[in-house]
C-alpha cells in the first residue's frame, strides 16, 4: 500500500458514555469518563499520551465560550501538546482525522481523540442556540431555525429522484432497531414505517420519527503508531484513510439532492487507501444520520450507493446488519442518540469495535475487514470520512 | 461498545427535577448583544431591497450572476464589484412546511419556507424567502413560479424582510 505521512497509525482503544438527555455529568465529567475507558482498553495510562485533540460542536451548547479549554482536563489534556476541532456535525470524524495527522507526521507515537457534547445544558431546547449559525444579514431575519434547511434539502432529494417518505422512514425503523443491542443507545426501539408516518409532522416533510434526538454524551480513541501498537496489541485497526471537504456557506445556490462535499471526503479517503470500488471493499459503514433521509443521501455522496439508489438498497435489506453492506450497525443517531461530536466519534469507536469482532450482538457477519465512518455538518457544507482495516 | 466493557458511565436526570430545582443546576441567560455591519456586497443588496430591487453581483473572471450578492467570487477568488439589478420573480427549487419556530416550540399556522431561484441570476442562484398568498401548502409545487411581494416603499427598512414573502405569479 501507498504510504501516507510519515508512519501508519492504528487505533487501539475505545470507549463511550451512555448517551442520554439531561446526563449529571459535566461535559468535562463526561470527557473523562471517556477516555479514560478508551485508555485501560488499550492498556494505557495518561502519562503514555502525548498529544490531545478534542472535538467538540458549538459554544452555545454548553454555554461557555472556550469550550475546548474548558474541557481540556477532562481529555487528559494538562500540560500536553492539546487542540480543540471544529467543523459542525462532522468534528466527530474530523476529531479522528486530526489524531491521525499528530501521529502520521511522526510528531508524536499517541494521541488521545475525545469526542464530547452536552447540548442539554441549552435552556430550554438546543434549536435555539441553532438560530445563531445562520448569516445575520440575509438569513437570521426570515427566523431560520435548523429543521427548515434539512427540510428544505430532504424534499428537494425526494424531488429529483422520485423517493417516497416510506422508502425513508425504513431507515429510522433499522437504526432504531439496530440501537436495541446497543448499551448506552438513548433510543432502541421496535417502530414500524407506519409509526414515523404518523409521527408529528415537525416541518414537511420531516416528522418527528426522522430526527435524532438532544443527547449528552462522550466517545473517545487512543491513536497509536505502528511500532507502538505492534506493542501493546496483537489486532490493532489501521487507519488507512482519511477525507475532509467543505463547500460553499452559500447552501441556496447549490442542488441540494447531492451532497458533493462529502463525495469530496470520501474521494481524498478512497484515494488514500487504495479503494476503487467502494460498496465493494467497504465491509461495513457508519453514515451520519442526524435524519434519516441523510443515511441515504450520504451513501450516495459516498459512493456506495448510485444516485437516487440507496433506497432501493435499503428496502432490499442490503444495509441491513446481515445484509451485504450493513450500515449503522450501531443504531446510528437515531438510535444511540445525537450529542453531536460524541456521535461522530461514537461512529468511529463502532468500526474499531465491529473490525475487532468485539461488537457483540452487534457483530455485523462474515467477519469485516474495512470499515468506513462519515460525519457531516455545518449549512449543509462539510464531509469528513475515515477509512479502518483491521 | 465492546463486549468486552461492562461499565457504562452516565446517570441520566429527570429533565423536571432539574428545571423545579429539585436537583443542584445552575441557571444564567447571558445578555449578550450584536450589531453587525453588513459589508461591502451585502450593504448593496440591502440598499436594493429598500428600492423594491434584488441586486446580484457578477464575477469579473467567471461571469456567473450571484445572489445573495458577494464582495468576491468563491470559485475563481476574484472581484465580483458590477452590481446588477435582476427580477422579482422566480421558480420553488425546494419548499418546507414548518410547523416548529425558532426555539422548538410548535406553531398552528406553519410557515411556508422555500429556496427560489431568482430569475435572471444564474443558474440555480436560490434565495431562502417565505412563501405567502396560498391557501392550501399542498398547492405549493417544485418549479412552480412566484414573484416577491414588496412591502409598502415607507415601511422598508434595508432588509431581506423588506419582501414580505413569494406569492404565485399569475403569468400573463
Amino acid at each position: 500500500m501507498e504510504m501516507f505521512g510519515k508512519k501508519r497509525v492504528a487505533v487501539i482503544g475505545a470507549g463511550m458514555t451512555l448517551f442520554r438527555r439531561n446526563l449529571k455529568e459535566t461535559g468535562k465529567e463526561l470527557a473523562w469518563e471517556a477516555s479514560s475507558m478508551a485508555l485501560d482498553q488499550a492498556g494505557l495510562e495518561l502519562k503514555d499520551i502525548q498529544s490531545v485533540v478534542m472535538g467538540t460542536a458549538p459554544d452555545a451548547f454548553d454555554g461557555v465560550h472556550m469550550k475546548g479549554e474548558y474541557l481540556a482536563d477532562g481529555a487528559g489534556s494538562w500540560r500536553k501538546p492539546y487542540s480543540r476541532v471544529f467543523v459542525g456535525g462532522g468534528t466527530g470524524v474530523f476529531t479522528i482525522d486530526a489524531g491521525w495527522w499528530h501521529v502520521a507526521s511522526g510528531q508524536f507515537d499517541t494521541c488521545l481523540v475525545v469526542g464530547e457534547e452536552k447540548m442539554s445544558s441549552c435552556y430550554p431546547h438546543p434549536a435555539y442556540a441553532f438560530t445563531t449559525i445562520f448569516d445575520p444579514i440575509y438569513a437570521r431575519p426570515l427566523g431560520v431555525t435548523l429543521i427548515w434547511i434539512f427540510a428544505l434539502e430532504m424534499h428537494r432529494y425526494m424531488h429529483v429522484h422520485g423517493i417516497k417518505k416510506e422508502e425513508i422512514a425504513r431507515v429510522s425503523v433499522k437504526n432504531k432497531r439496530n440501537a436495541l443491542d446497543h448499551p448506552c443507545a438513548q433510543l432502541g426501539a421496535n417502530i414500524t414505517v407506519e409509526d414515523v408516518l404518523n409521527s408529528e409532522v415537525m416541518c414537511w416533510p420531516v416528522q418527528r420519527l426522522d430526527i435524532s434526538p438532544t443527547s449528552d454524551g462522550a466517545a473517545a480513541l487512543i491513536l497509536a503508531s505502528e511500532d507502538v501498537a505492534k506493542k501493546l496489541t496483537d489486532n490493532p485497526v489501521w487507519i488507512d484513510g482519511v477525507g475532509w471537504c467543505i463547500d460553499s456557506t452559500f447552501w441556496t445556490n447549490r442542488d441540494l439532492y447531492f451532497p458533493q462535499y462529502v463525495q469530496g471526503a470520501a474521494q481524498m479517503a478512497y484515494k488514500m487507501a487504495g479503494i476503487k470500488n467502494p460498496p465493494k471493499e467497504i465491509d461495513v459503514a457508519e453514515v451520519y444520520d442526524p435524519f434519516d433521509y441523510k443515511e441515504l443521501h450520504h451513501m450516495e455522496g459516498l459512493m456506495l450507493a448510485r444516485k437516487g439508489q440507496a433506497p432501493k438498497l435499503t428496502a432490499e435489506g442490503v444495509t441491513q446488519r446481515d445484509g451485504d453492506l450493513p450500515i449503522n450497525p450501531s443504531g446510528g443517531l437515531l438510535g444511540v442518540g445525537n450529542p453531536i461530536a460524541a456521535a461522530g466519534t461514537m461512529k468511529c469507536c463502532e468500526i474499531f469495535w465491529q473490525l475487532r469482532g468485539e461488537a457483540g450482538k452487534r457483530q455485523v457477519k462474515g467477519d469485516p475487514r474495512t470499515g468506513l465512518a462519515q460525519a457531516w455538518g455545518d449549512l449543509m457544507q462539510y464531509g469528513s470520512v475515515v477509512i479502518m482495516r483491521s | 461498545m465492546s463486549e468486552k466493557i461492562k461499565r457504562f458511565p452516565g446517570e441520566q436526570l429527570k429533565g423536571a427535577d432539574i428545571r423545579e430545582g429539585r436537583i443542584p443546576s445552575v441557571k444564567h441567560r447571558p445578555n449578550v448583544k450584536y450589531l453587525w455591519s453588513t459589508g461591502v456586497a451585502m450593504s448593496r443588496f440591502l440598499e436594493g431591497l429598500k428600492k423594491g430591487k434584488i441586486v446580484a453581483s457578477a464575477c469579473r473572471k467567471c461571469g456567473r450572476i450571484m445572489v445573495p450578492p458577494r464582495a468576491f467570487c468563491e470559485q475563481c477568488f476574484k472581484p465580483a464589484d458590477e452590481y446588477v439589478p435582476i427580477k422579482d420573480t422566480g421558480t420553488i427549487n425546494t419548499y418546507s412546511v414548518s410547523y416548529v419556530a425558532g426555539d422548538a416550540s410548535r406553531i398552528k399556522e406553519p410557515i411556508l419556507v422555500a429556496v427560489i431561484d431568482i430569475d435572471g441570476a444564474s443558474e440555480g442562484m436560490g434565495i431562502l424567502h417565505l412563501l405567502g398568498e396560498i391557501d392550501d401548502w399542498k398547492q405549493i409545487k417544485f418549479g412552480m413560479r412566484v414573484k416577491a411581494v414588496w412591502k409598502r416603499p415607507e415601511e422598508r427598512t434595508g432588509s431581506i424582510t423588506d419582501i414580505k414573502y413569494f406569492a404565485p405569479l399569475k403569468e400573463g
